[in-house]
């Protein structure tokens, strides 16, 4: 080593272990001291893709300064499994399977929606038995029962009200033994098929969802009791995650927040399907714009919803639940045995020891499915959490051509940031509860 | 809506349709794509079309939003039949397949129109079409009036070589993510979105994984000793 070059900043001592170059202070130590002073705090945080409050795998990347939210960004896409491309390579009926898995928490409204795309596309929408009807909308409003269930349940414990998050989960229950009951399963249920059900509801099916109904008229008022005049309550949900008309509109909110902000758009009265024009019911709306107008109305959306299952009771009459088309209906007779659903023995009986002609129709018809002629449609449903749409294309094939779900926590979380802008920290998680997004249905 | 009854004076006849774009042809029986049709009917030809173009009237609605929507874009120095190059009534919906360099002026006309008012856009939704040669990409829109009540679906076309569609994020912007995902999916560039970046696939995925040429993947797996194959790969009837 040859001697020691000297730097315009670096201090040169020399130890007798050589040349030692101190690079600390220099002229900086002007810089570094005006940075020191400075109360900036602007930091950029990663909240989720892992976090409790963030309802699966959302990831939420904040600008915070100090304790405010400067800017707020999604990123989604954790969860996206290729149900729709999947759909592609499956026929129409077995579709019903892969969309019952998009928003988890909404599984009947999955599949209702899918198969009514289905349905208009065959051009058998007029054709569905009335009792398929009246069950598909009892299956429904159970639905956005458990569902606005869990969003109320799931806010309430990202505040640290885990009363209410056992609540609701214990009503929840409620709903999946009833699910469990008429389906077999408790979520996945691929009920609903194009043409009708899966199968026709199974004794003392009325009997329970009376008793359910008894139980939850006791229990639906605890969340009253529990939150809604609750000072700490209302302290953290009032004014937070505002949105406006103007900004629902732009954004294409729908559901809670767009009835939030005073418009009462509902599907199930504006463009009725599955009967709703026969059922009587209300559709409630808060002018404040606010997560805790959300609130209010998901519980009173609940009220109503036991009101429309009141009134499906009274409408069950005997009947079939699937089309006359045995072109188009599952041929299996299906049962319910200790194992779970499945065919019945009296129709594997019948095919393979006494019609020949039965077995061909059932191997044609579950392997390879029914031709639906070209076209494309659209079908929406009011779901818990808005307008969920499906733009389904066949090319006149046993498969879908393109499946599209419109999902509405998908475009609901796209007002994220508008309502998150501007607040604090823990307003977000607030402001995202309210949303009520479900990641397996916004990335699918 | 209004069926035409075909017999007495002054039923409203029938929607007559072209025959309607080819875009595919399925041969044999059942469409098995490997393996032989030993049904006897191998040699069957089926065209698939799509529901072609029709005439007015077109029934219900949708002769007065069609009305307004000439209207307005007349008011704007446009002709109609260049902007809109097609109107499909089927299956009680209506679509107007709109030219893409116009396809921004329209939504806009359409939202901002009082007699037209379509206030809600649920979002944009791709479709590919190998077979529909120079239209390959499809991007369909649907449109809800709350104010009058009324769904409409847009449909722009790209060919593959030049996969360039207007954004409409100006006029809705809750087609910010939608058409993100449609880019995500299919590679149709939406032109002026602020940001256009995947949204669903990994930042640095190659390929657009809904385009049919994209397959599906998977690998085969075993199940009580037997090899299940993936899902495209097994032998399939259409």
């Amino acid at each position: 080593m040859s001697t020691p070059t000297t730097h315009a900043t670096a201090g040169i001592r020399e130890t007798t272990e050589g040349t030692v170059y101190d690079v600390t202070g220099g002229d900086w130590d002007e810089i570094a001291a005006a940075a020191a002073r400075s109360d900036d705090e602007r930091i950029i945080v990663n909240m989720g893709p892992q976090h409790p409050s963030t309802h699966g795998v959302l990831r939420l990347i904040l600008e915070i300064d100090g304790e405010t939210v400067t800017e707020a960004r999604c990123g989604i896409g954790y969860l996206h499994t290729g149900i729709e491309k999947n759909l592609e390579y499956r026929t129409w009926t077995q579709g019903t399977t892969f969309v019952t898995r998009m928003d988890y928490l909404t599984p009947f409204f999955n599949e209702t929606a899918y198969c009514m795309a289905v349905e208009k596309l065959l051009g058998i929408e007029g054709d569905i038995p009335d009792r398929a009807n009246v069950i598909r909308v009892l299956l429904m409003e159970l639905n956005r029962i458990s569902s606005h269930l869990v969003a109320i349940a799931t806010g309430g414990m990202e505040l640290g009200a885990t009363t209410v998050m056992i609540f609701g989960f214990r009503d929840r229950e409620l709903v999946l033994d009833l699910y469990e009951l008429i389906t077999g399963l408790r979520m996945n249920h691929a009920y609903i098929r194009p043409g009708g059900l899966s199968q026709d509801l199974p004794p003392g099916t009325v009997d329970a969802l009376r008793e359910f109904l008894k139980k939850m008229k006791k229990n639906l008022p605890e969340y009253d009791a529990l939150c809604t005049g609750n000072p700490v309550f209302k302290a953290r949900l009032k004014d937070i995650g505002h949105l406006d008309l103007a900004g629902c509109m732009a954004l294409g909110a729908t559901g809670p927040i767009l009835r939030s902000a005073g418009l009462p758009h509902d599907l199930r009265k504006s463009d009725p399907y599955c009967g709703y024009e026969n059922y009587d019911f209300e559709v409630p709306t808060v002018d404040t714009c606010d997560s805790y107008g959300r609130f209010l109305l998901r519980l009173e959306e609940m009220r109503q919803s036991l009101r429309i299952i009141e009134q499906c009771i009274d409408r069950l009459e005997p009947g079939p639940v699937m089309v006359g088309d045995k072109k188009i209906a599952w041929p299996a007779q299906l049962a319910l045995g200790p194992d779970g659903l499945g065919n019945s023995l009296d129709h594997i009986k019948n095919i393979m020891g006494t019609s020949m002609e039965a077995l061909i129709h059932h191997f044609k018809l579950v392997t390879e499915g029914f031709r639906v002629p070209p076209g494309q449609t659209y079908a929406a449903v009011e779901s818990p959490k808005g307008e969920l749409g499906v733009h389904a294309v066949s090319d006149g094939g046993t498969r879908p051509y393109r499946v599209h779900f419109r999902d509405p926590s998908f475009t609901n979380l796209e007002a994220m940031a508008a309502m998150c802008e501007g607040g604090q920290v823990a307003d977000v998680i607030v402001a995202v509860a309210s949303i009520d997004p479900v990641m397996g249905g916004v990335d699918r | 809506m209004t069926e035409g009854n075909g017999n007495g004076n002054g039923a409203v006849p029938a929607p007559r349709q072209d025959p309607g774009e080819v875009i595919g042809v399925r041969r044999g029986m059942f469409g098995a794509d490997k393996g032989g049709d030993t049904s006897g009917y191998g040699g069957l030809v089926r065209t698939v079309r799509l529901p072609g173009a029709s005439r007015r009237p077109y029934g219900g609605y949708f002769d007065e939003v069609a009305d307004e929507l000439e209207g307005a874009l007349e008011e704007q120095g446009l002709v109609p039949g260049e902007v809109i190059e097609k109107t499909v009534v089927d299956r009680n919906e209506v679509t107007f397949h709109v030219a893409r360099e116009h396809l921004l002026q329209v939504t806009r006309t359409l939202r901002d129109d009082p007699a037209l008012r379509f206030e809600l856009c649920t979002g944009v939704s791709g479709v590919h079409f190998p077979g529909d040669k120079g239209r390959e990409l499809h991007a369909v829109y649907h449109l809800r009036s709350i104010t009058h009540n009324r769904v409409i679906r847009l449909e722009v076309s790209a060919p593959d070589s030049d996969p360039h569609v207007p954004s409409v994020v100006e006029v809705y912007p809750t087609n910010d993510w939608h058409e993100r995902e449609t880019y995500d999916f299919f590679g149709l560039i939406f032109d002026g979105h602020p940001a256009l970046t995947r949204i669903m696939m990994p930042d640095d995925w190659q390929g657009f994984p809904q385009r049919k040429d994209y397959p599906l993947g998977g690998i085969p797996v075993e199940y009580k000793g037997a090899q299940i194959p993936a899902p495209d790969q097994r032998r399939s009837y259409s």
